[in-house]
């Protein structure tokens, strides 16, 4: 494995196992998140991506390996501990606030990262600072004119991104984003990734990306992860992974779910 | 949104006017009848908390009324207190407490499994109250006579039904309007957001950094609160409290005043303990078989307006279809 040059080490996982009974859906994942890059992860369904992120973001409790963020072990983290630490993750399936207003679902993590949730005497839509910022941040996801709708009534596309922007509210170093493009029209996927490529570069936040469409994967990706069977089967550059036997013969040689 | 805010706020100020002005045109019957509405709607209003807005469907709020009133009887029969500020502190200061014990139990679950945690620990109280009768009085309950407000400036005449008419009246309705507004207050502030969050994706709202363990045990402490502040009011309108408002009839009758007037809106509760208060009075002084009448009536309402009262009025307004949840 190649040692980093764009960056030091972000998170690091050794020995990382998750298993559901007898199944074993992550095997002993090493895995390095490099600070700055764009990492893709890659898989055929059931090869233990989302499951992965289930247990470093602390929806899952590891079986057994550690899980080290900005060299301290978090494994043992509740999620608020990773949150504040700086892990953020969206959803595969979309996971939002369907009975609050657009500008409230970012508001909401935004109160949070301020330390200002708890306020019960006091009016949300009096805090101006939280507003501006949440309101800039829609205007960045190009969801701005949707401020006042709820959540619920957006267009699946727009709710992909919502989600993206609820995530991304609490400024992470390090944000997950599981198939920020799943469930929307193929011409819709690039101008989703534009946008939260665009996003996350401009704040030189790390991002780990789980795609299942490979032309999104090798434009946006920096670095990329392929997963196969709970373990990690390669990873490289996109060229590299492209010409990688071992990612054609178990990933790409058949179809792939989603594209 | 400014327009429908500046309409809201015109619409409850006239309401507030009404009910400062009814004393004024009403026999006091008709006044005390409306003063136990008052009451009924602090109460929903605290219930409410957990079911509109954090999405926890409580079957023991008798327990925080109960603990409301009783704290008054027992301040009365062990430490002579007669004024009504001080039973106020004593009321919410008990369920609070109760509220607390009850709440760091049931918080860690959510659905069928809150809602019956919290009937259990209900009926553990009404049994103590039932049971302890050297204390509590059992069956019988306790008598609290009429208290002094503000420390003695508005007493209670030689003409209790006249007090509870005009002077208990107006001091319960400062109370309500001040309970409505501090609750109006808690679900625009940013823990109110949060709890809608909670109530809408719990897993994401964790994820967004929000305790919602915690966040759901401060709910449920404030809603127990308002709900015991009610309890104390009641006692010096009945002049007595029995272990029926500890029964887990009573708390279905809290459920059934949000249901009633919607849950899904910020007034229903008010609203649905009123309307209740007066089908319930109307229902029993007409009929014999009043509880039949009271449960078709119901039943037809929640049939016919699932949305609730407020929720089926505000939705005939907007000209669109009651929403659905």
């Amino acid at each position: 494995m190649s040692t980093g040059a764009r960056g030091a080490t972000l998170l690091e996982t050794r020995g990382l196992r998750k298993a559901f009974g007898a199944f074993q859906a992550v095997d002993g994942v090493d895995l390095v998140v490099r600070g700055g890059e764009m990492l893709g992860l890659i898989g055929s369904n059931g090869a233990g991506k989302t499951t992965l992120v289930n247990v470093i973001s602390g929806l899952f409790p590891v079986t057994a390996g550690t899980i080290v963020f900005e060299g301290h072990d978090v494994t043992r983290q509740s999620i608020n501990q990773r949150i504040r630490a700086g892990i953020a993750r969206s959803f595969q399936l979309v996971n939002l606030f369907d009975q609050l207003t657009v500008l409230d679902n970012v508001a909401l993590p935004i109160f949070s990262r301020r330390g200002k949730a708890r306020a019960m005497l006091v009016p949300a839509e009096r805090d101006r600072a939280v507003l501006d910022e949440a309101a800039e941040l829609l205007r960045r996801f190009g969801l701005a004119d949707r401020a006042t709708q709820l959540a619920g009534a957006l267009a699946q596309g727009e709710r992909k991104l919502l989600d993206v922007a609820v995530a991304y509210a609490l400024r992470p170093k390090l944000l997950f984003l599981d198939e920020p493009t799943s469930g929307v029209s193929t011409r819709e996927k690039a101008p989703i990734m534009d946008v939260i490529s665009q996003v996350v570069r401009a704040e030189g936040i790390t991002a780990v990306v789980i795609e299942h469409d490979m032309d999104i994967v090798y434009a946006y990706s920096d670095r990329i992860v392929a997963m196969h069977q709970g373990g990690i089967l390669a990873q490289g550059t996109p060229d590299e992974i492209r010409a990688d036997e071992r990612v054609l013969d178990n990933l790409l040689g058949r179809p792939v779910e989603g594209a | 949104m400014t327009r429908a805010a500046g309409q809201g706020m015109a619409l409850a100020l006239a309401a507030a006017a009404l009910l400062f002005a009814l004393p004024l045109l009403l026999p006091p019957y008709q006044t005390i009848l409306l003063c136990y509405g008052l009451v009924f709607a602090i109460a929903a209003l605290g219930f409410n908390l957990l079911l509109g807005y954090t999405g926890l469907l409580s079957f023991g709020h008798s327990a925080f009324f109960g603990m409301g009133a009783y704290a008054v009887a027992l301040m009365v029969k062990y430490l002579g207190t007669s004024s009504m500020e001080l039973f106020i502190v004593g009321g919410v200061l008990s369920s609070a407490l109760v509220a607390l014990l009850f709440g760091v139990v049931c918080v860690r679950y959510t659905r069928i499994f809150f809602g019956i945690l919290t009937l259990a620990l209900s009926q553990v109280l009404w049994s103590l109250a039932y049971k302890l009768f050297w204390v509590t009085g059992g069956s019988d309950g306790l008598r609290v006579p009429t208290p002094t407000l503000l420390g003695g400036i508005a007493g209670p005449g030689a003409n209790q039904p006249a007090f509870l008419a005009y002077r208990y009246y107006y001091y319960v309705l400062l109370l309500f309007l001040a309970s409505t507004a501090l609750m109006w207050l808690i679900v625009r502030s940013p823990f109110g957001k949060a709890l809608q969050a909670i109530r809408d994706n719990e897993t994401r709202a964790e994820f967004v950094g929000i305790q919602v363990r915690r966040y759901r045990l401060v709910a449920f402490v404030v809603s127990g609160v308002f709900t015991g502040l009610a309890g104390t009011l009641w006692v010096p309108l009945n002049g007595l409290t029995t272990p029926d408002i500890l029964y887990w009839p009573f708390s279905g009758r809290i459920v059934f005043f949000a249901v009633l007037g919607g849950f899904r809106t910020f007034t229903g509760p008010i609203v649905g303990a009123m309307v209740f208060n007066y089908l319930e009075t109307y229902a029993i002084a007409n009929t014999t078989y009043w509880q039949l009448v009271l449960g078709v009536v119901l039943v037809a309402l929640v049939l016919a307006m699932p949305a609730g009262l407020v929720g089926t009025v505000g939705a005939l307004l907007r000209r669109r279809p009651a929403p659905t949840p």
